[in-house]
């Protein structure tokens, strides 16, 4: 069977071309590599947040590295630092080339970059000078919120110009940046103002949900749907299997998504009838993400070859069948069955690194193996080997992750609903804690691999030239 | 309008987001918004905890430095100042304030948590936690006396072997007296669950009738609950 990844049907070097000088590479490399080195910190301080667990803290003295302080660090780098920057890398390349604009202002773009590290950086320095504030994944102190929803107001202007200056169909991309752009500036404002400044107690808690809620769900999922639905395509070089069925994923996102938020704080005393609907649109969204997948995997059909000659793709799809196991699981966890059991255990800690790591970090270290060659000009990357040692390391330890801590989550679970002694408790989680600092050093340590590889592929001038169209590698 | 920009802006982007912070955020406070919010002063002004007063017998000079008279302009700025480092700490990250009505949790802790306990300048934004590494604390007040929290607050391992809580040397001053920061963290602890109109309540060792099949009925265990029993009576 002849696949449509062997036929291209367009000269690839000739489509570059066209809409490269749109793309200010430069900017996006930048945005990438920021996003990297803050990767690699986040990662590394979660990776001593886990040795607490085992008692092995390395820095217990020393206050600006106390380890509740350096787990707000592993979150929120990850958040703004590493998604956040590799996000607005990916818009900067994608939106001009669907819209066939450029943005608003490219001096705007690189204040933009510097105005985010700033924000970042401040960040972190707030957090670990101790001046968190208690909103879970946004903890930013306040005094950086203002700024922070300025910058989101500058990033929404100046890439919503090429997209409303543009005329003619809109590619499903366009949908969801489009709506991303808006619900991350509300999303931001509502939970970092409306708790801190105007609704107080249980009510509160109602926000908070929300906020937790929308920034994975209307900042962070719409941004990657739409950057899988660019990337997928001009990949395996074949449109999306469906478009009606693109339709259904957008509006059933956005309409069920943002009502999800209070399934968070399931049995408090926010009203019950709000926690079963939100138990409710928890469900309806799992459906809305079926219609997703099964789009996705029926566009890979045929061409099932590209899952062993693309690493981007690999990674891709890997990611779409962990996003997939997340929104089951989701689907049952949200239920005030599995709720009286799972909460508060590290069962949620498994679910949050399978949806944050495994399908959105996943599927922008799959952006970045796609881009990083495109972006500084060479035929490919300087070792596809690693990049493949890189790919199998993150995969297995992560599912040994996610097993041990959702095995460990429901051990806890039913030790505390069936009384045992609380330090009994933690003591039973010591092996689950140990497995899980053994496979997050794993994953480390692959990203270090890649960071090298990045290095390699931008300082070996020997691999300058027109990109591979059609790479000879298989990977493993 | 499903694949225009404005129907996409105005529809997806600003009325759905919009409908659903009607329902799903004002909605719970306007159910909500006649119970007042009480100020920390207010909250003091409902009792002085006991062990608010020990620690200020216990550490005279330092107190009185730090907070004048165990009065409730004193509990007042002891309890914002604990509930700050609470926070920066990120200690409700590992330690939630929220007794749920499932799951044994009223037995262990005490009485399930309720909306009126969470309208107060304490919990803005609310402190119903994430994640159970510790104990709850809303039912904290009293469990355990200052000098234990002053031992654990330094090094939690002194006191329980198997914790895995981090030590907080920079509470104390050189003296291994707590600061102003560690003294207010205490009273804030030594209070969650003081507003109750009984504490503290005791995590019991007594349950595993229900818990594992065989060793439950073996004798130890029954000696256990029938000791626990006899503490519950005592008690009442």
């Amino acid at each position: 069977m002849t696949t449509a990844i062997a036929n291209p049907p367009v000269s690839v070097a000739a489509d570059d071309a066209h809409t490269l000088a749109l793309v200010d590479r430069p900017l996006v490399l930048s945005y990438f590599v920021l996003s990297y080195v803050y990767f690699l910190i986040a990662l590394v301080a979660g990776l001593l947040y886990s040795m607490q667990f085992i008692q092995l803290y390395p820095f217990p003295e020393i206050e600006f590295l106390s380890p509740g302080r350096i787990r707000m660090l592993h979150t929120n780098g990850l958040a703004y630092g590493f998604i956040a920057n590799a996000f607005l890398g990916g818009l900067h390349w994608a939106i001009p080339r669907l819209t066939m604009q450029r943005v608003f202002s490219d001096k705007l773009s690189w204040l933009i970059l510097v105005v985010w590290q700033g924000i970042v950086l401040a960040t972190v320095f707030g957090l670990l000078t101790g001046q968190a504030q208690a909103l879970e994944w946004g903890e930013t102190p306040i005094w950086i919120d203002p700024v922070a929803v300025l910058g989101l107001f500058l990033v929404g202007f100046n890439l919503m110009t090429p997209v409303i200056r543009f005329s003619g169909p809109m590619y499903v991309s366009l949908w969801y940046f489009i709506a991303a752009l808006v619900w991350t500036l509300l999303t931001y404002t509502m939970g970092n103002f409306f708790t801190e400044y105007w609704i107080g107690g249980t009510a509160s808690g109602a926000i908070i949900g929300l906020f937790i809620h929308d920034l994975v769900g209307l900042f962070v999922t719409p941004i990657g749907w739409g950057l899988m639905y660019y990337f997928v395509p001009i990949i395996l070089r074949k449109p999306i299997w469906s478009h009606g069925l693109s339709l259904v994923g957008f509006w059933g996102l956005a309409f069920f998504y943002p009502l999800n938020g209070i399934h968070h704080f399931l049995y408090t005393p926010i009203p019950m009838f709000l926690q079963h609907g939100a138990i409710v649109a928890t469900i309806a969204v799992e459906f809305v993400v079926t219609t997703v997948i099964v789009n996705f995997f029926m566009t890979l059909r045929g061409s099932g070859d590209a899952l062993r000659r693309s690493l981007p793709i690999r990674w891709f799809y890997v990611g779409m069948v962990l996003y997939f196991v997340t929104c089951l699981q989701c689907a049952f966890q949200t239920t005030l069955t599995f709720q009286r059991i799972i909460h508060f255990s590290d069962w949620v800690v498994a679910h949050a690194h399978m949806v944050m790591f495994g399908v959105f970090g996943f599927w922008i270290l799959g952006m970045m193996v796609y881009l990083i060659p495109r972006l500084v000009g060479t035929r490919g990357w300087w070792s596809d080997t690693l990049n493949s040692w890189h790919f199998w390391l993150s995969v297995i330890s992560l599912v040994i992750m996610i097993i041990d801590l959702t095995l460990g989550g429901l051990v806890q679970g039913f030790q505390w609903k069936n009384l045992v002694l609380w330090e009994e408790t933690v003591r039973s989680m010591v092996p689950f804690w140990l497995t899980r600092t053994f496979s997050g050093a794993a994953i480390t340590i692959a990203q270090f691999l890649f960071a090298f590889n990045i290095y390699m592929t931008v300082t070996d001038r020997s691999l300058r030239g027109p990109i591979d169209a059609e790479p000879s590698y298989t990977y493993g | 309008m499903f694949e225009s920009k404005s129907g996409i802006l105005l529809v997806g982007g600003l009325g759905f987001f919009a409908f659903a912070f009607i329902v799903m955020g004002a909605l719970p406070w306007t159910i909500y918004k006649d119970q007042p919010e009480e100020t920390v002063l207010q909250l003091a002004e409902k009792g002085l905890p006991f062990d608010f007063i020990d620690l200020a017998e216990r550490f005279p000079d330092k107190f009185r430095e730090y907070f004048g008279d165990a009065d409730y302009e004193g509990l007042a700025e002891a309890l914002q100042i604990g509930h700050d480092v609470y926070v920066a700490e990120a200690c409700w990250h590992c330690h939630s304030q929220f007794v749920r009505p499932v799951a044994s949790e009223d037995q262990r802790w005490g009485p399930v948590a309720h909306s009126r306990e969470y309208n107060n300048a304490l919990q803005r934004p609310v402190l119903f936690g994430t994640r159970r590494v510790g104990p709850d604390l809303s039912r904290e007040a009293g469990r355990r006396s200052n000098d234990w929290h002053v031992a654990h607050f330094n090094r939690p391992t002194s006191v329980v072997p198997t914790s895995v809580m981090p030590r907080y040397p920079w509470l104390f001053d050189e003296n291994r007296v707590p600061n102003k920061r560690g003294m207010g963290l205490i009273t804030y602890v030594q209070w969650l669950g003081s507003w109750l109109d009984e504490y503290p309540y005791f995590e019991e060792p007594s349950p595993p009738a229900a818990y594992g099949s065989e060793k439950s009925k073996s004798e130890k265990s029954e000696k256990d609950v029938a000791e626990a029993n006899h503490a519950d009576e005592e008690r009442a």
